[in-house]
Protein backbone atom coordinates (compact mmCIF):
# COMPACT_ATOMS: atom_id res chain seq x y z
CA UNK A 1 0.00 0.00 0.00
CA UNK A 2 1.62 3.04 -1.35
CA UNK A 3 0.21 5.66 0.51
CA UNK A 4 -0.75 3.96 3.52
CA UNK A 5 -1.56 6.16 6.79
CA UNK A 6 1.00 4.75 9.54
CA UNK A 7 1.01 5.85 12.97
CA UNK A 8 3.90 5.20 15.23
CA UNK A 9 4.32 6.24 19.10
CA UNK A 10 7.20 6.51 20.47
CA UNK A 11 9.30 7.91 17.62
CA UNK A 12 12.26 10.16 19.26
CA UNK A 13 14.93 7.43 19.16
CA UNK A 14 15.34 3.64 19.84
CA UNK A 15 13.09 1.20 17.64
CA UNK A 16 10.00 4.01 17.15
CA UNK A 17 12.57 6.47 15.26
CA UNK A 18 14.01 3.24 13.13
CA UNK A 19 10.57 2.39 11.95
CA UNK A 20 9.31 5.46 11.51
CA UNK A 21 12.31 5.81 8.88
CA UNK A 22 11.76 2.08 7.38
CA UNK A 23 8.03 3.04 6.62
CA UNK A 24 8.47 6.50 5.03
CA UNK A 25 11.14 4.50 2.51
CA UNK A 26 8.49 2.20 1.99
CA UNK A 27 6.04 5.30 0.98
CA UNK A 28 3.76 5.45 3.28
CA UNK A 29 3.03 8.56 4.85
CA UNK A 30 4.17 8.42 8.13
CA UNK A 31 3.14 9.86 11.26
CA UNK A 32 4.75 9.58 14.54
CA UNK A 33 4.58 10.84 18.43
CA UNK A 34 6.38 11.68 21.58
CA UNK A 35 6.56 12.84 24.52
CA UNK A 36 9.38 15.13 24.04
CA UNK A 37 10.29 17.03 20.92
CA UNK A 38 12.61 15.29 18.57
CA UNK A 39 16.07 16.30 16.62
CA UNK A 40 15.43 14.66 13.41
CA UNK A 41 13.37 15.66 10.59
CA UNK A 42 12.37 13.35 7.55
CA UNK A 43 10.37 14.02 4.30
CA UNK A 44 7.22 12.49 4.50
CA UNK A 45 7.36 12.33 8.09
CA UNK A 46 4.91 14.52 11.02
CA UNK A 47 5.60 14.74 14.29
CA UNK A 48 3.60 15.07 17.57
CA UNK A 49 3.94 16.20 20.82
CA UNK A 50 1.47 13.97 22.61
CA UNK A 51 1.85 11.90 26.12
CA UNK A 52 0.37 8.65 25.04
CA UNK A 53 -1.65 8.42 28.34
CA UNK A 54 -2.92 11.71 28.12
CA UNK A 55 -6.69 11.33 26.61
CA UNK A 56 -7.28 14.95 25.81
CA UNK A 57 -3.99 15.18 23.89
CA UNK A 58 -4.43 11.43 22.08
CA UNK A 59 -7.90 12.67 20.98
CA UNK A 60 -6.83 15.85 19.50
CA UNK A 61 -4.38 14.01 18.08
CA UNK A 62 -6.66 11.72 16.70
CA UNK A 63 -9.00 14.41 15.48
CA UNK A 64 -5.87 15.98 13.40
CA UNK A 65 -5.28 12.89 11.79
CA UNK A 66 -8.63 12.38 10.89
CA UNK A 67 -9.10 15.67 9.08
CA UNK A 68 -5.55 16.17 7.33
CA UNK A 69 -5.70 12.12 5.87
CA UNK A 70 -9.26 11.12 6.65
CA UNK A 71 -7.89 7.60 7.44
CA UNK A 72 -5.76 5.30 9.45
CA UNK A 73 -4.38 2.05 8.18
CA UNK A 74 -1.66 0.86 10.38
CA UNK A 75 -1.04 2.07 13.96
CA UNK A 76 2.18 0.57 15.76
CA UNK A 77 2.13 1.11 19.36
CA UNK A 78 5.59 1.16 20.31
CA UNK A 79 5.91 3.86 23.07
CA UNK A 80 6.97 2.26 26.27
CA UNK A 81 9.24 2.63 29.36
CA UNK A 82 10.73 0.17 31.55
CA UNK A 83 12.07 -0.41 34.81
CA UNK A 84 14.59 -2.19 35.93
CA UNK A 85 14.00 -2.95 39.17
CA UNK A 86 13.52 -5.47 42.17
CA UNK A 87 9.87 -5.15 43.08
CA UNK A 88 10.95 -4.43 46.81
CA UNK A 89 12.75 -1.29 45.16
CA UNK A 90 10.02 0.11 42.98
CA UNK A 91 7.93 3.15 43.96
CA UNK A 92 4.59 3.67 43.34
CA UNK A 93 5.23 6.71 40.87
CA UNK A 94 7.81 4.09 39.07
CA UNK A 95 4.69 1.55 38.62
CA UNK A 96 2.05 4.44 37.58
CA UNK A 97 4.08 5.68 34.81
CA UNK A 98 4.85 2.43 33.47
CA UNK A 99 1.45 1.17 33.27
CA UNK A 100 0.22 4.53 32.13
CA UNK A 101 2.34 4.80 29.09
CA UNK A 102 2.78 0.81 27.90
CA UNK A 103 -0.91 -0.12 29.24
CA UNK A 104 -3.24 2.92 28.92
CA UNK A 105 -1.05 4.43 26.21
CA UNK A 106 -1.76 1.21 24.14
CA UNK A 107 -5.41 0.96 25.08
CA UNK A 108 -6.17 5.14 24.29
CA UNK A 109 -4.08 4.60 20.51
CA UNK A 110 -5.91 1.24 19.71
CA UNK A 111 -9.05 2.77 20.84
CA UNK A 112 -9.03 5.86 18.45
CA UNK A 113 -7.50 4.11 15.28
CA UNK A 114 -9.71 1.59 15.47
CA UNK A 115 -12.51 4.29 15.34
CA UNK A 116 -10.90 5.50 12.60
CA UNK A 117 -10.03 2.04 10.87
CA UNK A 118 -13.54 0.86 11.22
CA UNK A 119 -15.02 3.67 8.78
CA UNK A 120 -13.24 2.19 6.06
CA UNK A 121 -13.28 -1.19 7.28
CA UNK A 122 -9.31 -1.85 7.32
CA UNK A 123 -6.58 -1.48 10.07
CA UNK A 124 -3.99 -3.13 11.26
CA UNK A 125 -2.84 -2.89 14.97
CA UNK A 126 0.82 -3.71 15.77
CA UNK A 127 1.73 -3.83 19.89
CA UNK A 128 5.35 -4.07 21.18
CA UNK A 129 5.71 -6.82 24.01
CA UNK A 130 8.97 -7.94 25.21
CA UNK A 131 10.74 -11.11 25.20
CA UNK A 132 11.32 -10.55 28.98
CA UNK A 133 7.06 -11.67 29.07
CA UNK A 134 8.46 -14.91 27.95
CA UNK A 135 11.66 -15.33 30.05
CA UNK A 136 9.47 -14.36 33.39
CA UNK A 137 12.81 -11.63 33.98
CA UNK A 138 12.80 -11.14 37.27
CA UNK A 139 13.94 -7.51 38.32
CA UNK A 140 11.45 -6.13 35.77
CA UNK A 141 8.05 -7.51 37.56
CA UNK A 142 5.82 -4.10 36.84
CA UNK A 143 7.56 -3.81 33.22
CA UNK A 144 6.66 -7.72 32.46
CA UNK A 145 3.22 -7.52 34.11
CA UNK A 146 2.68 -4.11 31.82
CA UNK A 147 3.77 -6.40 28.80
CA UNK A 148 1.30 -8.94 30.18
CA UNK A 149 -1.36 -6.52 29.89
CA UNK A 150 -0.35 -5.39 26.39
CA UNK A 151 -0.95 -8.83 25.43
CA UNK A 152 -3.67 -9.18 27.02
CA UNK A 153 -5.10 -6.25 25.26
CA UNK A 154 -3.91 -7.82 21.76
CA UNK A 155 -6.04 -10.89 22.03
CA UNK A 156 -9.33 -9.22 22.92
CA UNK A 157 -9.31 -6.68 20.93
CA UNK A 158 -7.93 -8.99 17.95
CA UNK A 159 -11.61 -10.41 18.48
CA UNK A 160 -13.58 -7.13 19.20
CA UNK A 161 -12.19 -5.27 16.20
CA UNK A 162 -12.15 -8.50 13.75
CA UNK A 163 -15.53 -7.69 12.01
CA UNK A 164 -14.44 -4.31 11.35
CA UNK A 165 -12.09 -5.97 9.08
CA UNK A 166 -8.98 -5.12 11.92
CA UNK A 167 -6.20 -7.23 13.17
CA UNK A 168 -4.50 -7.09 15.96
CA UNK A 169 -1.14 -8.33 16.70
CA UNK A 170 1.87 -8.33 18.51
CA UNK A 171 5.88 -8.54 18.75
CA UNK A 172 8.19 -9.31 21.22
CA UNK A 173 11.53 -8.11 20.64
CA UNK A 174 14.60 -9.44 22.26
CA UNK A 175 17.20 -6.84 23.60
CA UNK A 176 18.29 -4.70 21.33
CA UNK A 177 20.73 -1.86 21.21
CA UNK A 178 18.73 1.18 22.60
CA UNK A 179 18.51 3.39 25.36
CA UNK A 180 16.06 0.94 27.10
CA UNK A 181 18.68 -1.66 27.21
CA UNK A 182 21.87 0.65 27.98
CA UNK A 183 21.44 0.60 31.72
CA UNK A 184 21.02 -3.12 32.36
CA UNK A 185 23.93 -4.51 32.98
CA UNK A 186 26.09 -6.32 30.03
CA UNK A 187 25.98 -9.73 31.92
CA UNK A 188 22.60 -9.57 32.51
CA UNK A 189 21.45 -8.96 29.28
CA UNK A 190 24.21 -11.85 27.70
CA UNK A 191 22.70 -14.09 30.03
CA UNK A 192 19.13 -13.17 28.57
CA UNK A 193 20.26 -13.38 25.22
CA UNK A 194 22.52 -17.25 25.58
CA UNK A 195 18.63 -18.17 26.39
CA UNK A 196 17.90 -17.50 23.22
CA UNK A 197 17.94 -20.28 19.67
CA UNK A 198 19.91 -18.14 17.92
CA UNK A 199 21.77 -16.00 20.74
CA UNK A 200 22.44 -12.72 19.48
CA UNK A 201 21.53 -8.96 20.03
CA UNK A 202 18.08 -7.94 17.85
CA UNK A 203 18.42 -5.49 15.49
CA UNK A 204 15.25 -2.79 14.32
CA UNK A 205 15.09 -4.62 11.18
CA UNK A 206 14.71 -8.20 12.60
CA UNK A 207 11.28 -6.00 13.98
CA UNK A 208 10.08 -4.32 11.05
CA UNK A 209 10.16 -7.48 8.99
CA UNK A 210 7.17 -8.95 11.63
CA UNK A 211 5.75 -5.77 11.57
CA UNK A 212 5.72 -5.94 7.49
CA UNK A 213 4.45 -8.92 7.74
CA UNK A 214 1.69 -7.96 10.08
CA UNK A 215 0.97 -4.66 7.83
CA UNK A 216 0.43 -6.73 5.01
CA UNK A 217 -2.91 -6.67 3.05
CA UNK A 218 -2.58 -10.79 2.90
CA UNK A 219 -2.17 -10.72 6.31
CA UNK A 220 -5.73 -9.97 7.08
CA UNK A 221 -6.91 -13.93 8.49
CA UNK A 222 -3.83 -13.33 11.32
CA UNK A 223 -4.74 -11.94 14.20
CA UNK A 224 -4.62 -11.98 17.79
CA UNK A 225 -0.96 -13.78 17.45
CA UNK A 226 2.40 -12.73 19.47
CA UNK A 227 5.31 -13.37 17.82
CA UNK A 228 8.63 -13.53 19.68
CA UNK A 229 12.28 -12.71 18.07
CA UNK A 230 15.45 -15.29 18.59
CA UNK A 231 14.04 -18.50 18.96
CA UNK A 232 11.62 -18.12 22.44
CA UNK B 1 -31.85 14.82 16.45
CA UNK B 2 -31.47 14.81 12.57
CA UNK B 3 -28.01 13.81 13.01
CA UNK B 4 -28.71 10.62 14.68
CA UNK B 5 -32.05 9.71 12.64
CA UNK B 6 -29.12 9.94 9.79
CA UNK B 7 -26.66 7.77 12.02
CA UNK B 8 -28.97 5.25 13.11
CA UNK B 9 -30.27 4.67 9.45
CA UNK B 10 -26.69 4.73 8.22
CA UNK B 11 -25.91 1.57 10.77
CA UNK B 12 -29.57 -0.07 11.37
CA UNK B 13 -28.66 -2.07 7.65
CA UNK B 14 -29.59 -5.74 7.87
CA UNK B 15 -30.92 -5.74 11.25
CA UNK B 16 -34.43 -3.93 10.35
CA UNK B 17 -35.42 -2.15 7.28
CA UNK B 18 -35.34 1.73 8.36
CA UNK B 19 -36.19 4.85 6.66
CA UNK B 20 -36.39 8.13 7.99
CA UNK B 21 -40.06 8.35 8.73
CA UNK B 22 -39.39 5.01 10.33
CA UNK B 23 -37.56 6.97 12.72
CA UNK B 24 -38.73 8.91 15.61
CA UNK B 25 -37.97 10.14 19.18
CA UNK B 26 -39.68 6.60 20.74
CA UNK B 27 -37.73 4.66 18.11
CA UNK B 28 -35.81 1.80 20.02
CA UNK B 29 -32.02 1.54 19.98
CA UNK B 30 -31.74 -1.71 21.50
CA UNK B 31 -33.37 -4.74 22.46
CA UNK B 32 -35.92 -7.35 20.59
CA UNK B 33 -37.60 -3.92 18.98
CA UNK B 34 -33.92 -1.97 18.52
CA UNK B 35 -33.13 -0.71 15.21
CA UNK B 36 -29.61 -2.01 16.52
CA UNK B 37 -27.62 -4.67 17.36
CA UNK B 38 -24.55 -4.33 19.51
CA UNK B 39 -21.72 -3.96 17.25
CA UNK B 40 -24.11 -1.45 15.54
CA UNK B 41 -24.29 0.62 18.76
CA UNK B 42 -20.81 0.76 18.90
CA UNK B 43 -20.44 1.87 14.95
CA UNK B 44 -23.09 4.16 16.10
CA UNK B 45 -21.39 5.70 19.00
CA UNK B 46 -17.99 6.28 16.63
CA UNK B 47 -20.17 7.74 14.26
CA UNK B 48 -22.02 10.58 16.17
CA UNK B 49 -18.67 11.15 18.22
CA UNK B 50 -17.16 11.64 14.95
CA UNK B 51 -20.21 13.76 13.60
CA UNK B 52 -20.77 15.75 17.00
CA UNK B 53 -16.86 17.23 16.70
CA UNK B 54 -17.32 18.27 13.02
CA UNK B 55 -20.66 20.11 13.18
CA UNK B 56 -19.85 21.42 16.68
CA UNK B 57 -16.28 21.66 17.03
CA UNK B 58 -16.26 20.21 20.19
CA UNK B 59 -15.37 16.73 21.45
CA UNK B 60 -17.43 14.72 23.38
CA UNK B 61 -17.45 10.84 24.72
CA UNK B 62 -21.00 9.09 24.52
CA UNK B 63 -19.76 6.21 26.31
CA UNK B 64 -17.93 7.75 29.04
CA UNK B 65 -18.93 6.70 32.97
CA UNK B 66 -21.65 8.60 33.18
CA UNK B 67 -23.87 6.90 30.28
CA UNK B 68 -22.72 4.12 31.16
CA UNK B 69 -23.75 4.32 35.12
CA UNK B 70 -27.24 6.80 34.69
CA UNK B 71 -30.01 4.94 35.80
CA UNK B 72 -31.81 4.65 32.73
CA UNK B 73 -29.57 4.14 29.72
CA UNK B 74 -29.04 7.31 27.45
CA UNK B 75 -28.82 5.21 24.94
CA UNK B 76 -32.83 3.47 24.85
CA UNK B 77 -34.14 5.52 22.56
CA UNK B 78 -33.15 8.18 19.76
CA UNK B 79 -34.92 10.47 21.51
CA UNK B 80 -32.70 9.50 25.15
CA UNK B 81 -29.42 9.68 23.28
CA UNK B 82 -30.30 12.51 21.39
CA UNK B 83 -31.58 14.64 24.80
CA UNK B 84 -28.11 13.13 26.40
CA UNK B 85 -25.79 14.12 22.94
CA UNK B 86 -27.23 17.60 23.51
CA UNK B 87 -26.60 18.18 27.40
CA UNK B 88 -23.06 16.76 26.24
CA UNK B 89 -22.52 19.31 23.75
CA UNK B 90 -23.86 22.03 25.99
CA UNK B 91 -21.79 21.20 28.87
CA UNK B 92 -18.86 20.73 26.62
CA UNK B 93 -19.12 24.34 24.63
CA UNK B 94 -20.01 25.63 27.82
CA UNK B 95 -16.56 24.38 29.19
CA UNK B 96 -15.01 26.54 25.88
Amino acid sequence: MDDAVTLITGTRKGIGRALAEHYVRAGHRVIGCSRGDIDWTLEGYTHYRADVADEPAVKDLFTDIRRKYGRLDHLINNAGIASMNHSLLTPLSTVQSVLNTNVVGTFLFSREAAKLMAKNGYGRIVNLTTVALALRLDGEAIYVASKAAVLALTQVLARELASMGITVNAIGPVPIETDLIRSVPKDKIERLVQQQAIPRLGTCDDVANVIDFYLRRESGFITGQHLVLGGL
Amino acid sequence: MALIVGAVQEQSNGRRPATATDLGRDTPLLGREGVLDSLGLVSLVVALEQTVEDTYGVSVSLADERALSERHSPFRTIGTLADYAGRLIEGARARG
